[in-house]
């Protein structure tokens, strides 16, 4: 038995034996290693790290429900968390929907922990951030290098256990020339796979290609997004789209069942696929959760109770807050189709033979640009916040790098626009020009949190000014 | 062993460990949220967490370690661990780090609290919540929404220049929403703000919101807008309501003064600001009617302290007089590096964070009128109110926002309700279109000001009132 089941299993044991045997407890301890090394202007300005300990519990008792969190795991501290959640759960109103808890389940296998991503040292951190900083060549570098690590473990007094620990490192850099920058970002589930070599030099080449930039007029345009502007798209949609809660509220646009993208869009919420612990808040195993097939919405994410309101069940997704902002999918890939993916290169909408730029920067986004007559390469997107949540009218700007694509060739860098866009709306049935082929792994912004995603090329986005007035 | 004890053991283990200079906070936190929905409790939560952090200086780097552990052997090694990753940092080198000059403080400080927020009773509290969110159900709203937060922090800061401070802090506040959901569209009607009203002050600032009082109106209002006209799209005058100018304030002065944004140590991530150092002092930004003051003196204001969490104590400045920019949120590091004498500005939102670059109160001074005289005084023109989004670039230049409600005013009338009003612009021209400025200024808490890597999120107060900008470009659509 870990530390943590422990703990937890001794919570449930300390709740039973003070509130009674009909109190209903779940208790989530986590144990996290995180570490953080912070640059700019190329030297480390900011360097962390982190042991902590959290201890949720949540509480039914006499029909009532109330959670408390902690960070202190001695038994005076556990003891204390249970005596100040039992006051609170005696005061709260009834709560005749509560959804019961988790019932015994095996819990799927994450994927394997790389002890030395868990355990890195600040060295480590540092190399690839020196390597970073000596790979832009002269420019001026920003960005972080981080490590996680983190062991969980559930028990609940329905007899329901789990336990679980993931590990994550991610970089994220970018190299600035005068007032452009160009951006590279990545997560992976071991520190080794992070080249910050590769990573600055790519940021680099972005850099100087987006050196003096043209204003152009605002209006309709086709674009390719890169992986780091599609992760934006994924994370609203899953905010306010896949989102059970908001959903079940008629706040969203989410229509189970129907044709509401295109053909060529496929999401799957896929947690399991790296460095998440394999369960959530409420015990409930993770897995795969399709939520868009060939286009067709397919799945909203649930936690207990909305999934108990639904009549569908918890999808895996209870998590802090989610009884009040709605249960929200952390780690969305999207898929090439796999038809396109054994076709080569004829969806991806032109021949890699257009080459690789400073601008493009990768053979896969290369085939996307190679097909636009006139458009606009966009690598990433900042800010977005949503007008209208029904339909996900979004507005932000873009960041990192744009250029005008004239024939298939990135001919001018371009001044950064702000935009407003329905994102399903621009994802929607022959709107959807290409996929990339290679997807890659953008990291959230804490740990346990990406997004995977190739290349895009939309048929038109709208850009509704330019960013310089 | 005490909280002060931990602190000054992991700063002696730091500087044991090679660090010239080191500090320690040890932070006690109690937080409690309860949130209601059509009637019922949705959530009530309570947290607890205490915990040490450790910053070292080791030559010209830093180093952070956090541990939720006050023993001696606990505090000993985070100190080591802050040296041994600020050795690290050596490794990326950069420019010498100095400290500006602090006099070493020996203080207590709390805030006024006139009733204890965790003190009263969780029915009561519910209660409140359960009655305005019934009512505004009741006057037709789909969604009815309430919620109240509360933060009460302790803080135990040492440094190795002898700082030794304790502080107690009790914030609190809350509000609710109403959300009408139409054919393809949701609106939605907030009081007294979007998230609700906070401060560095008790529970009497909840109980001065009267929710209860204003339920009924938000509904109705919400459900008005689903048939208001669309806010039109051009270039119009444009009258802001207190709490959205606070946001402007927020996001369009506040991130920009901050002086790690300004030397590029946020670039990557916050971004950076348009703004240019060699210009202090002399650079527009905007009408001569902007006053703007950085003043963590305010009691009552969310952005208040006695103390900063580098011990620097809590002094009042300005960052632009006359519409002229004239100082920056600094901490000590950064101000050595920009050649300035104050820090001041500096804080974390929890043991295991890093202090950082943070607004405090960041207000706009009042004008002469009053909103009704610039009702008055505007003969074709749109006032909106109440935020509903933000976005901003990372110079902090170009922003666009939503408001909840906006009403045409024409002929010095206040007229129809119009929906989905947005406005966008450009921050320094923005500014300096700037004619009319009430006097009727409110200290708007916003209890979610992202910051940092790994995130942090701020408590800061912004002292706004209702003011007129000229020929704003309005109405912006997908």
């Amino acid at each position: 038995m870990s530390a943590e089941l422990g703990i937890a299993a001794g919570v449930v044991d300390l709740v039973r034996r003070t509130a009674g045997a009909d109190a209903e407890a779940e208790v989530l301890v986590t144990r996290s290693d995180l570490a953080l090394t912070r640059f700019a202007n190329s030297f480390i300005h900011q360097n962390v790290a982190e042991t902590g300990v959290a201890v949720h519990l949540r509480l039914h008792v006499d029909g009532r429900t109330a959670t408390g969190s902690g960070s202190r795991a001695d038994a005076d501290g556990l003891a204390a968390l249970v005596e100040r959640t039992r006051a609170a759960a005696r005061l709260a109103p009834p709560d005749p929907a509560w959804p019961g808890l988790t019932a015994p389940t095996a819990t799927p296998s994450g994927p394997a922990v790389d002890e030395a991503t868990a355990f890195a040292s600040p060295d480590e951190r540092a190399e690839r951030v020196r390597a970073f900083v000596d790979a832009v060549d002269g420019l001026e570098a920003a960005g972080y290098c981080r490590t996680a690590y983190r062991s969980g473990a559930f028990a609940n007094s329905a007899g329901h256990t789990a336990a679980g620990s993931a590990a994550e490192a991610a970089m994220d850099g970018i190299a600035r020339a005068g007032a452009a920058d160009g951006v590279a970002r990545l997560c992976a589930d071991r520190l080794a796979d992070l080249d910050g070599a590769a990573l600055g030099a790519h940021a680099a080449a972005k850099a100087r290609a987006a050196a003096d930039p043209v204003e152009l007029p605002p209006g309709h345009y086709e674009v390719v997004l890169e992986p780091a502007a599609v992760a934006d798209l994924l994370q609203n949609l899953a905010w306010f789209g896949f989102n059970g809660k908001r959903y079940a509220e008629r706040q969203s646009f989410a229509e189970p069942g129907t044709a509401q993208f295109d053909p060529l869009v496929t999401l799957v919420d896929d947690p399991l696929h790296a460095g998440t612990l394999p369960f959530d808040l409420e015990g409930t195993p993770r897995r795969a959760l399709p939520l868009v097939e060939a286009g067709t919405t397919r799945a909203v994410a649930y936690d207990r109770r909305g999934g108990a309101a639904a009549g569908a069940g918890s999808t895996g997704h209870g998590m802090p807050g989610s009884a009040t902002f709605g249960p929200i999918p952390h780690n969305i890939r999207l898929l090439a189709d796999p038809g396109v993916a054994d076709a080569g290169a004829t969806v991806a909408a032109g021949p890699v033979s257009a080459g690789v730029t400073g601008a493009v920067g990768d053979p896969d986004t290369a085939a996307l640009v190679a097909g636009m007559r006139r458009g606009l390469l966009v690598s990433d997107f900042w800010y977005t916040r949503v007008l209208d949540p029904k339909q996900l009218v979004v507005t932000g700007l873009t960041r990192n790098g744009v250029w005008l694509v004239e024939d298939g060739v990135p001919t001018r860098a371009v001044r950064d626009f702000r935009f407003t866009e329905s994102y399903p709306r621009a994802l929607g049935a022959g709107r959807v020009l290409g996929l990339g082929r290679a997807p890659v792994r953008l990291p959230g912004r804490v740990d346990g949190s990406w997004y995977e995603a190739p290349a895009l090329r939309l048929s038109s986005w709208h850009f509704t000014g330019g960013a310089s007035g | 062993m005490s909280e002060f004890d931990a602190a000054t053991a992991a700063v002696q283990a730091a500087l044991d460990a090679g660090a010239r200079y080191a500090d320690a906070r040890v932070m006690h936190r109690r937080y409690e949220s309860m949130s209601a929905r059509n009637g019922d409790i949705e959530e009530l939560s309570q947290d607890e967490s205490i915990g040490l952090g450790v910053r070292a200086l080791v030559g010209s780097g830093w180093g952070f370690h956090a541990v939720p552990d006050l023993s001696d052997a606990a505090a000993r090694d985070a100190g080591r661990r802050a040296a041994a990753i600020a050795t690290a940092s050596a490794r990326v080198p950069g420019p010498p780090i100095d400290l500006v000059p602090a006099e070493a403080a020996v203080a207590s400080w709390a805030s006024e609290c006139a009733v204890d927020p965790l003190g009263v009773p969780l029915s009561d509290k519910g209660d409140l919540l359960v009655r305005a969110t019934a009512t505004m159900r009741e006057h037709g709203a789909d969604l009815a929404e309430g919620l109240y937060q509360i933060w009460d922090t302790t803080k135990w800061f040492v440094s190795s220049e002898g700082h030794r401070i304790d502080q107690h802090i009790r914030e609190c506040g809350g509000g609710i929403s109403a959300t009408s959901i139409g054919d393809g569209e949701t609106q939605r009607r907030s009081y007294p703000s979007y998230r609700g009203q906070y401060g560095t002050t008790g529970w009497e600032l909840v109980t001065s919101l009267d929710l209860a009082a204003h339920a009924a109106r938000i509904a109705e209002e919400s459900r008005e807008l689903l048939t208001a006209p669309q806010c039109p799209a051009g270039e119009t005058d444009l009258i802001l309501g207190g709490e959205q100018l606070a946001l402007q304030i927020h996001e369009s002065v506040g991130h920009a003064i901050e002086l790690d944004r300004i030397l590029g140590w946020e670039a990557a991530f916050a971004g950076t600001s348009w703004l240019d150092l060699a210009r202090l002092g002399s650079l527009r930004y905007g009408s001569e009617l902007m006053n703007v003051t950085i003043d963590p003196t305010i009691p009552g204001a969310l952005g208040s302290f006695g103390y900063d969490d580098e011990g620097s104590p809590a002094v009042a400045r300005d960052a632009v007089r006359e519409g002229r920019w004239v100082g920056v949120l600094a901490g000590r590091d950064s101000a050595a590096v920009a050649g300035l004498d104050y820090g001041g500005s500096v804080r974390a939102d929890g043991w295991a964070r890093l202090p950082m670059v943070r607004m405090t109160n960041v207000g706009l001074e009042p004008g002469p009128h009053t909103l009704d005289e610039i009702i008055a005084a505007t003969d074709d023109g749109v006032l909106m109110d109440i935020n509903r989004s933000w976005s901003i670039d990372d110079k902090r230049l170009n922003f666009q926002f939503g408001c909840e409600v906006g009403w045409e005013v024409k002929k010095g009338r206040r007229g129809r309700m119009l929906r989905n009003p947005t406005y966008t612009g450009i921050g320094p021209a923005f500014w300096r279109s700037m004619d009319m400025l009430s006097s009727e200024t409110v200290a708007w808490g916003t209890p979610n000001c992202g910051k940092g890597q790994p995130g942090q999120v701020g408590h800061t107060g912004h002292p706004a009132a209702p003011a007129r900008f000229r020929g704003v470009r309005v109405g912006v659509r997908a």
